[in-house]
């Protein structure tokens, strides 16, 4: 184990696969010579060579759509979007071939990729660039959504989506790179697709959070404890397949759920979890379902306003105070 | 300026009024609120109060005549006053009787009820002059919060929601109110036959039971075909009639031993079938229940209205909330309602509004009969004669005290398989009175 940034804990689980996989290669813009946008594939054109580490136009809806085709050829490609916001450009391919070749192949085709790059809010980059858009992947059969909360499980998810046989949105949280924790230097250290990770236990009250709203939630689940509400804090992790069990059982223990994400909250995967509690626990449930969400607005760009839009940990422990009848 | 004095409503169902006695004569000076005469309704003799100042100038219908309501009997004005255009008036302007104080103020009280009992919960309650209603709070519409968990926890202990108080948003029940009553904070419900206790707490001085609390259900359309089909057969009120003989050993038993501890108590075995009326109607709601056209009225509390024969005919005084009675008080409010219904000195509030009737004819020697029921309740139960009968106990004929009851059901409210249940239940419970002693 060896404390790093999440920001490392992916380039080794990109170095690690691409030399454990002839297969494996990486395109997209800015990521060969400029060594990324963000710093995530440091160092991999002189390890890996120009042949495997490529630099791409601007144009993501023609790389991306390069990327399907070279799966379906055989490869194992990884696909960087600067942010996810340029995402929305290649949704045709993502969407239309990707998620739906296998099917549509009767099995012929399947396509191993991994769509990765930073989402959500970002620092003052105002509407167009601070998004949170797994909800818009998630909707979508054929394709596996993964949303990493600490560096070991950046990495361990990450190896995994590169070995996974279908479709991938890997999302990062921007401004999570920095972010420290220790990670298993194993090259075996995979984390499997479709498991949540407890992050915290507790008894009276399930924060469901994931990405950058994980340590938030960690952090007002610390707050609470001193008003004697103990939270526990689960991670699905990845977004589809959702582990919905772990969070059902969860929910048999606590009868309380708040929901924590930074994206809009309309049909939202807060939405889908809200739904899915209440179809399998209605039963058990103490109080309503609440979400904390981002405002139902586009980002500001304001500074003030940009706070306001955000879910933080104060809305948080607000939420689980009144789902607790605290208040 | 002078006024026409009208022949008031005095009970629900009047229609006209004899005049039994002025209080007044022509020339007395009157105030408001005064009593000015009494008078004959259908159920009882009534004082009628001035509703002005003034002096009785002329009095228009004698002693001993009648009126139909809203006619006038008497002008009460300023002293030496032209009253000429009025004595030729047959009616006051209105048209219309007044409702008179007794009905208005029994509406007025059972309207604002729940929200006064609310009020109390959240402030301290406010002084009042009046006898204060004793029923559990409940909500505006009817409706009770409750969190799923919270529900799910109550059914598989047992525990009466209705004994709760939640503590939620908006009175919600959630799961720490169902922890605390079944950590034995609040009061829980024994298994079979499950008699549902009602928390009782003594009464403070000057209060009053006030009529039951209820809920109204919207009828549901099944239930709307149920009753226009039934009522195309059988009249407006489609009775059924349910009938089950009872071992009556026990409950004679209980009364004798009562009254032997007790001697002032003078437990009759019409108490004890009130008593255990009550308690099974709480166990079965639907059948303290109303048909009100568009609802189904369901009452909290069991307001037991106990046939009375007097010389002018049967009136029903009611005992309120029974359920929360114990046997002496119920003995001793029927003999004291019972006392003054011949003497004709109920009021309307006593002998209106039960949730649920019996008649009693074991007097007279009758083994079983069916009753009439009393619009708009739900079902009434009637009683024959307590006697010897050979019956067949264990494969051996012994002879054991026997009764007959018969309860007629309103079929738009009430099912033959609900009334059986209650009946059911009902029998139980007198063939086995110690079931009263366990709901706690």
């Amino acid at each position: 184990m060896a404390e790093m940034t999440m920001r490392d804990a992916l380039n080794q689980a990109l170095r690690e696969e691409l030399a454990r996989d002839e297969a494996v290669f990486l395109m997209g813009e800015e990521v060969a010579e400029y060594q990324g946008a963000y710093k995530v594939t440091r160092g991999l054109l002189d390890e890996f060579g120009p042949k495997r580490i490529i630099d791409t136009p601007i144009t993501e809806l023609g790389f991306a759509g390069l990327g399907v085709g070279a799966a379906m050829a055989g490869l194992r490609p990884i696909v960087e979007f600067m942010t996810f916001n340029f995402s929305i450009l290649a949704t045709d391919q993502i969407i239309n071939s990707a998620a739906k070749m296998l099917y549509m192949s009767g099995g012929q085709f399947k396509i191993p990729i991994v769509f990765r790059g930073p989402g959500g809010s970002a620092y003052q980059v105002s509407s167009q660039h601070s998004q949170a858009l797994e909800s818009w992947y998630a909707y979508f059969p054929g394709l596996k959504v993964v949303m990493p909360s600490t560096p070991a499980d950046a990495k361990g998810l990450l190896k995994s989506a590169i070995r996974d046989d279908d479709p991938v949105i890997f999302i990062e949280q921007e401004r999570m790179y920095g972010m420290k924790g220790e990670v298993p230097g194993d090259e075996d250290f995979i984390i499997p697709l479709g498991v949540a990770d407890v992050k915290r236990e507790g008894a009276d009250a399930t924060i469901v959070a994931r990405s950058l709203m994980v340590p938030v939630a960690l952090k007002a689940a610390e707050e609470l404890e001193k008003d004697g509400v103990s939270c526990e804090v689960i991670d699905p992790r990845t977004i589809r397949p959702l582990d919905i069990d772990t969070i059902i059982d969860s929910v048999r223990k606590t009868n309380r759920v708040v929901v924590a994400e930074e994206s809009h909250p309309f049909c939202g995967v807060g939405a889908e979890i809200s739904a899915q509690i209440a179809e399998r626990a209605f039963d058990y449930l103490d109080a309503p379902v609440k979400r904390v969400s981002g405002v139902d607005v586009p980002m500001p760009y304001a500074k003030n306003l940009e706070q306001l839009a955000l879910p933080d940990y104060e809305k948080l422990i607000q939420a689980v105070r009144e789902v607790s009848y605290l208040d | 300026m002078a006024t026409q004095v009208v022949m008031p409503k005095l009970s629900p169902t009047m229609e006209e009024g004899q005049l039994s006695r002025w209080l007044k004569k022509e020339g007395d000076k009157v105030s408001m609120g005064e009593p000015l005469a009494e008078i004959d309704t259908d159920k009882a003799t009534m004082e009628m109060q001035s509703l002005a100042n003034g002096v009785l100038l002329k009095i228009l219908v004698n002693e001993g005549e009648s009126a139909p309501l809203g006619d006038p009997i008497a002008i009460v004005g300023a002293e030496g006053e032209d009253i000429s255009n009025l004595i030729g008036a047959k009616k006051s302007a209105k048209g219309e009787a007044p409702t008179a104080k007794p009905e208005a103020e029994e509406t007025e009280e059972r309207e604002q009820e729940p929200k006064k009992a609310e009020a109390a919960v959240s402030k301290p309650a406010p002084k009042e002059e009046a006898p204060r209603p004793v029923t559990p709070p409940s909500r505006d519409d009817g409706r009770q919060l409750i969190s799923p968990i919270a529900a799910r926890m109550a059914a598989e202990a047992g525990i009466n929601l209705k004994s709760l108080q939640g503590s939620g948003p908006g009175g919600r029940i959630i799961k720490r109110d169902v922890e605390d009553a079944i950590s034995g904070k609040v009061e829980r419900i024994p298994t079979t036959p499950r008699l549902r206790a009602v928390p009782a707490r003594p009464l403070e001085k000057g209060e009053v039971y006030a009529p039951s609390a209820y809920r109204d259900e919207t009828v549901s359309e099944m239930r709307r075909t149920i009753a226009k089909r039934l009522v195309t057969s059988l009249g407006p009120v489609p009775h059924f009639f349910l009938t089950t003989e009872i071992d009556m050993e026990r409950a004679a038993d209980l009364r004798r031993a009562i009254n032997e501890l007790y001697p002032d108590a003078k437990i009759s075995i019409n108490d004890v079938i009130i008593k255990v009326a009550a308690a099974a109607l709480i166990q079965h709601p639907q059948v303290n229940a109303s048909f009100q056209e568009k609802n189904i009225r369901y009452y909290e509390h069991a307001d037991i209205g106990v046939a009375v024969a007097t010389e002018n005919g049967l009136i029903t005084p009611v005992v309120r909330s029974a359920d929360l009675k114990s046997l002496p008080e119920i003995g001793a409010e029927v003999r004291e309602l019972a006392e003054r219904a011949r003497a004709r000195k109920l009021k309307p509030e006593e002998y209106t509004g039960a949730t649920f009737s019996i008649s009693n004819l074991g007097m007279f020697g009758i083994d079983e009969f069916t009753a009439v029921i009393n619009p708009p309740e739900g079902a009434i139960l009637a009683i024959g004669a307590m006697a010897p009968k050979p019956v067949v106990r264990d494969g051996q004929i012994v002879v054991r005290q026997t009764m007959r009851v018969t309860m007629s059901c309103d079929h738009r409210v009430v099912d033959g398989a609900t009334g059986a249940q209650f009946l059911q239940t009902f029998k139980q419970v007198m063939e086995n009175p110690l079931y009263l002693f366990l709901a706690q």
